[in-house]
């Protein structure tokens, strides 16, 4: 059994109150970081351990924290994107429900690392429950004297505050989030000048996930070094990953980097291996916005080693035979999911929540969501399928905020992989509204997919 | 040494103070290389980079860091470091981006170009002969909206517009309550004002100028003549409110419409006030001074065929016909 860090106490009953979480040696890191550490020699613990963003882009949080501009008399902000909204992901939502305090925890150390006397949750809107949890925990952390005015004697003041959303998905990108904290509409904004320089309120800012800032925690508690140890190069630490789809048990875990694809999928400890029985047909290893991989890629890299849940391995191969590990939403498909319809729902989902700012992205979306709607229904044409993986580039790449990338990379990605599949349902319009394409299609074993690198 | 920064664009260098930016380096070279702007508005703080037609290749960030930027980027929002090389026109990617920008500009646009007042001065018009494809891809119903009036001089045709949000931060910069934004997202975005009251400005004609499109028109003018058929005359006159230097368009003796000056870039040069583009539409209102030049490119120019003879205004000013010598020596070798 691995070790857990963040989800070590996740059974015990009433963890989400301070007392208990505070029994269960709650708020250590606070007293040590508070007590007996410099600002810098925090930033520094989190530089040796290697954390990388949890939130999808996976840079490294130290790197980001070293980079904040510290302009004097000049206040410097932490906002904790807490905008969970990638379909599969949600991690983050688990986290704050069950053990809020980790969260809280977590801001204060950050907090005080980066010298923010305020500091933001922007929670999602569509969470209000744990926009209550998060807000009870908050003045129990104040009446323990934790936050407010000269927390533990130290004469370090912080206000923490949780900011509900409107449940937008473009209010993740971090400059739309901050956008929409002051109180506009919320449109990323045009970068340079990033967040570190001019961010909140035109203030230094750094905006960090839900889960790099609970991560915190044990690194001050342990030390840098020791949490560099768990993981597999520069992917150190461990991840929670929400596994959801065809599986047997899907839920949130909390893995080493570093562990292979396939035991996470087939060992009893994790997911215990595709539900009734099925065979695995394609994964989406890290929230919709990724490239989705064949079984035999999921498992294998191209040059046939297992593939590891890393940040390094996972992307592997490119785009052409590899992936990515975005925020760790793990969704697997079996046998019978039909990826056309999979792909059009993606699809339909980032037509949804493109904010309009720029055009190939606000054009682009809707674009392909007519296409692959059509596919999905029938009415498709053999060169719908060009045209997808055309209109796809021109959105790569081309749009002010990474949404037009996530919403292309899809798309490109199931053309890619399953390019028979698209086909079929173009030759088979009326078999394919009640029929799925299915394994029996496939070769048995399940054949190498091609590796084009045209696209 | 000089404080200025050196950038070469497609080949071209030039000297720039710091802090300007690639397309207005661009603009201080001129010519063709100087990339197409459908939302970067140089009079209107905070605008650009949302059309993307104007994104180029950096092929060398700066003589400090000489890697390229590792994607294409927005021309309008990036500012210039000593040493940055530019490719524009001479970059095949940046080409076959930027129709793939033009191509999703038009999916939704109606073409409803020979009943759109804009017709022959749209940058749409010109960036779609430019760069646009011969048949649209797009098979699909386009999205529709209903006409909007805002105020009883403007229209917004929203089926037209491009989201360039040039309106919105005019309508910021005049008045500094929010009363013109958008609404929704994605691609049923739409430019509105609160509950369709009117912008109450001096100034809120000014929309009109600064779309690219023809989704802001002006009411006094709907559907009252083609642009090519009208002929430019730069007037002023002593305003109150605004400077007073306008264009005056022309058909006959009549005034059809006012407009503020625009440059090569088509951008006004300096915002007028409502009562000289609405109200004042007699020649006795205005003191002429002389023909706008036009491009010889411009469809504008070439409305030979309607005016043989010169105008009237033009036919008892000895002046004014001295500068129109080259319009006039056309006319008699025709």
């Amino acid at each position: 059994m691995a070790r857990k860090l963040l989800l070590e106490h996740i059974n015990v009953p009433g963890i989400n109150t301070f007392d208990v979480y505070r029994q269960k040696g709650g708020y250590r890191a606070v007293e040590k970081a508070l007590k007996t550490l410099t600002p810098d020699e925090v930033v520094e613990e989190v530089k040796k351990s290697g954390l990388r963003g949890r939130g999808g882009a996976g840079f490294p949080t130290g790197m980001k924290w070293s980079f904040l501009a510290k302009p004097e008399g000049v206040a410097r902000y932490l906002v904790c994107n807490a905008d969970e909204s990638e379909p599969g992901t949600f991690k983050d939502r688990y986290l704050m429900t069950h053990i809020p305090h980790a969260l809280i925890e977590g801001m204060i150390v950050s907090s005080f690392a980066l010298g923010a006397n305020t500091s933001y949750i922007y929670v999602r809107g569509e969470m209000m429950p744990q926009i209550r949890i998060l807000e009870k925990a908050i003045a129990e952390a104040k009446h323990a004297g934790f936050l407010g005015k000269n927390i533990l004697g130290t004469g370090y003041d912080l206000e923490l505050y949780v900011q509900p959303g409107g449940g937008a998905y473009i209010c993740g990108e971090e400059t739309a989030l901050l956008e929409s904290l002051e109180g506009k509409r919320g449109n990323p904004r045009i970068k340079p000048p990033f967040p570190a320089i001019a961010g909140l309120y035109g203030c230094p800012t750094v905006v960090n996930n839900v889960e790099s800032i609970a991560a915190t925690v044990p690194i001050i508690n342990d030390g840098g070094d020791e949490y560099a140890k768990i993981g597999i190069g520069r992917s150190t630490g461990t991840k929670l990953i929400s596994a959801s789809g065809n599986l047997v048990r899907p839920g949130v875990y909390e893995i080493d980097l570093g562990l292979p694809v396939e035991e996470f999928i087939y060992s009893d400890e994790y997911c215990g291996g595709i539900a009734n029985g099925k065979r695995l047909k394609a994964t989406v290893a890290g929230g919709s916005s990724v490239p989705i991989l064949p079984a035999n890629l999921t498992l294998k890299l191209a040059n046939g080693e297992p593939r590891l849940m890393s940040y390094e391995s996972l992307s592997e191969g490119g785009f052409a035979t590899g992936s990515m590990m975005g925020s760790g939403g793990f969704i697997a498909f079996d046998e019978d999911q039909c990826i056309v319809r999979n792909t059009w729902n993606f699809a339909r989902f980032y037509h949804h929540e493109s904010c309009g700012q720029c055009s190939p992205c606000r054009e682009g979306t809707g674009w392909m969501e007519k296409v692959l709607h059509r596919i999905e229904y029938g009415h498709g044409k053999m060169s719908d399928i060009d045209l997808l993986v055309d209109v796809s580039k021109k959105i790569e790449g081309n749009t002010i905020c990474p949404l037009g990338d996530a919403a292309a990379w899809p798309v490109a990605s199931a053309i890619r992989h399953f390019r028979d599949e698209f086909e079929w349902h173009v030759k088979e319009p009326i078999k394919c509204l009640d029929t799925n394409y299915g394994l029996a299609n496939y070769a048995e074993p399940i054949a190498k997919a091609e590796v084009t690198t045209g696209n | 040494m000089s404080d200025k920064v050196k950038v070469t664009i497609d080949g071209i260098t030039v000297e720039v103070a710091p802090g300007t930016t690639i397309l207005n380096a661009a603009r201080q070279i001129g010519g063709d290389i100087v990339p197409p702007a459908m939302c970067y508005y140089s009079k209107l703080e905070g605008s650009g980079g949302k059309c993307r037609t104007c994104i180029v290749k950096v092929s060398k960030g700066s003589e400090k860091d000489p890697r390229p930027m590792p994607k294409l980027v927005a021309s309008c929002r990036t500012t210039v470091m000593d040493g940055m090389e530019v490719q524009n026109i001479t970059s095949p990617e940046v080409i076959e981006a930027r129709s793939g920008v033009v191509e999703m500009l038009l999916i939704n646009h109606p073409l409803d170009c020979p009943v759109c007042d804009q017709a022959g001065e749209c940058d749409l018009q010109n960036l779609g002969y430019e760069h646009g494809l011969q048949k649209t891809r797009y098979e699909f119903e386009r999205r529709t909206f209903e006409r909007i009036d805002i105020g009883d001089k403007i229209q917004l045709h929203m089926n037209r517009c491009i989201l360039c949000y040039r309106c919105v931060f005019t309508a910021d910069q005049i008045t500094n309550k929010r009363v013109h934004g958008i609404l929704n997202r994605g691609d049923h975005s739409e430019i509105s004002t609160y509950i369709q009251t009117a912008v109450d400005n001096d100034f809120s004609g000014n929309v009109i100028d600064v779309c690219p499109v023809g989704a802001l028109t002006d009411k006094t003018f709907r559907f009252k003549n083609r642009v090519w058929f009208t002929k430019p005359i730069d007037a002023h006159r002593d305003c109150p409110t605004c400077s007073g230097k306008v264009t005056l368009w022309y058909k006959g003796e009549d005034v059809l419409r006012v407009t503020a000056r625009k440059d090569i870039y088509g951008e006004v040069e300096e915002f007028i006030c409502n009562t000289c583009r609405f109200d004042k539409k007699k020649t006795a209102d205005w003191v002429i001074e002389h023909p706008t030049h036009i491009s010889d490119t411009s469809v504008i120019a070439s409305n030979h065929y309607e005016t043989l003879k010169p105008l009237p205004v033009i036919q008892n000013n000895p002046q004014l016909q001295q500068a129109n010598k080259v319009e006039l020596e056309k006319t008699t070798k025709f």
